[in-house]
């Protein structure tokens, strides 16, 4: 039984994940996808489930460090990962700047794809490849929003980036 | 979702016992479109074989400018890669028109050429579909066909193989590493996948309890000259009603060597070398790049919603070699076509 790789014919399977944070110990049948782990038995309800089938967006958590859609992912699958959902980016006394732009801005109606825009855009702006608004534009397209706050997000995401390479100025001319 | 076991071997060969051990088997990579099939109940695994500890998450560039690609490679990785943006610009190019960053995030190499078609029918289990359930009867024959296939359709299916980024592996030359229950050996990619014939079920020419291990590219030849040209229902994250993939070798105005391949036309990724040779000595010009049209689509055929890919798939391809021949090749966050 334990020669060669770990076989698990059991219900459940053990799997570590550090979620904003803190350290969970869990034991999960192999067919809960990370979305519904945190939204169900971890009450992480910030990350929301749109389509279910990775086509919308509403879902995207940071999976060390990298946005990826939370429906598509065997939780299982995870074990050792270090996740981020819209609950570990800002509070609401201590807000993300990109939380604070989203307010500003007015970038959503209903609201509901917002965590997942702002997950989204956290990566965006990690990765450093969108270089214009039709940069931003094309690599949010991941993300869809029914109320079509597009040119709102757009120009939240658009303050962000700006401010960030401002405050990165002055390092990089030392 | 069914129940299934869950294994998570960290050793090529123990994932292919694994494999051969359970006719029921699946392979779990980023899990970008088996999960999705899975939630569909089209495709229901009885064990899922993990393969993220595998030590295959490696690009590797070698002395002769070939690069490998590990099959657990992201496409972002492959896509970002400085070595494949200088050497191999039009794979990133065509990697970064498919999905979104999330799925392209998740999404590996091996992945993408193992993805199984989005035609509706194979997705939903309610209808006849002999990719899913061979011996059923295709739906998409008679029925809503407008992003199926124009070439190399059988009688059985008229799918579409789904991917960006296989079109331009198709058009470079590209070789896939398999490992086995014989060892490993070596795929060219134009014979990696298939078209239906009477067994569309299969999508390729794996054998059982096979899996990518690689992907080897030819670098540095087309950097030059090449583009990705998809055309969609909108200008971001759709699957290709018509794709090209197009690269040039030109020397004073007339062409070495030329490749095409199409996407959203076929069971495969398209490509004819034999018409692509004959055009081998002619100049770069539009004229040479519309009969090279021509001659690729001579046998395309509609299903009726969708006759409008043939003059679509002439206009793509004439476009794609234009711009690869201008040096111009199409920006894929740029929503204008050049």
């Amino acid at each position: 039984m334990l020669h060669g790789p770990a076989r698990t014919t059991s219900p459940t399977v053990p799997v570590m994940l550090t979620i904003n944070g803190k350290r969970h110990d869990l034991n999960l049948a192999p067919f809960v996808t990370l979305l519904d782990l945190l939204r169900g038995p971890l009450t992480l309800t910030g990350t929301k489930k749109g389509c279910d089938h990775g086509q919308c967006g509403a879902c995207t958590v940071l999976i060390d460090g990298q946005r990826i859609n939370s429906c598509l992912k065997l939780a299982v699958s995870l074990n050792g990962a270090q996740i981020t959902t819209i609950e570990g980016l800002g509070t609401p006394e201590n807000l993300h700047p990109l939380q604070k732009a989203f307010v500003e801005h007015d970038a959503y109606q209903c609201g509901y794809c917002t965590p997942g825009q702002i997950c989204s855009a956290a990566g965006l702006l990690a990765e450093g490849h969108a270089r214009s608004r039709e940069e931003i534009r094309e690599l949010m397209s991941g993300n869809l929003c029914r109320c079509g706050a597009y040119t709102n997000i757009a120009d939240a995401i658009e303050d962000v980036m700006a401010a960030t390479s401002r405050s990165n100025q002055p390092e990089a001319a030392e | 979702m069914r129940p299934f076991s869950y294994l998570r071997p960290t050793a090529v060969s123990d994932a292919v016992s694994a494999l051969m051990a359970e006719p029921g088997a699946q392979v779990l990579a980023g899990g970008t479109n088996l999960v999705d099939l899975m939630k569909y109940d089209v495709t229901h695994p009885t064990a899922v074989i993990d393969i993220n500890d595998l030590p295959l998450r490696m690009i590797e560039t070698g002395e002769n400018g070939e690069m490998r690609l590990g099959a657990l490679t992201t496409n972002a990785e492959v896509a970002h890669d400085p070595a494949v943006t200088d050497m191999l610009p039009l794979l990133s190019s065509a990697i970064l028109a498919g999905a979104s960053p999330q799925l392209r995030n998740a999404a590996t190499t091996g992945g993408n050429l193992l993805q199984r078609t989005r035609c509706y029918y194979f997705y939903d289990p309610a209808t006849p579909c002999n990719k899913r359930e061979p011996g059923t009867g295709c739906s998409a024959i008679g029925g809503v066909n407008r992003i199926h296939a124009i070439l190399g359709a059988s009688e059985t299916c008229i799918a579409t193989h789904p991917s960006d980024m296989c079109v331009a592996l198709a058009a470079l030359d590209t070789t896939v590493e398999v490992a086995g229950p014989e060892g490993s050996r070596e795929i060219p990619f134009l014979a990696f996948h298939r078209l239906p014939g009477a067994h569309p079920e299969r999508d390729n020419t794996l054998q059982p309890g096979e899996i990518v291990v690689a992907v080897r590219v030819a670098g540095g030849r087309f950097a030059r000259h090449h583009s990705y040209l998809k055309l969609r229902d909108r200008l971001s994250y759709a699957f290709a009603l018509v794709s090209a993939a197009a690269a040039l070798d030109i020397e004073e105005g007339r062409i070495l060597d030329v490749r095409v391949a199409l996407g959203g036309v076929a069971h495969k990724p398209w490509r004819d070398p034999l018409a692509e040779a004959e055009v081998a000595g002619q100049p770069a010009t539009r004229q040479t790049f519309e009969a090279l049209a021509d001659r690729l689509l001579a046998g395309a055929k509609g299903q009726g919603g969708n006759d409008f890919k043939i003059p679509m798939a002439r206009k793509a391809i004439v476009r794609a070699l234009a711009q690869a021949a201008a040096g111009t090749s199409q920006i894929q966050a740029e929503k204008r076509v050049r």
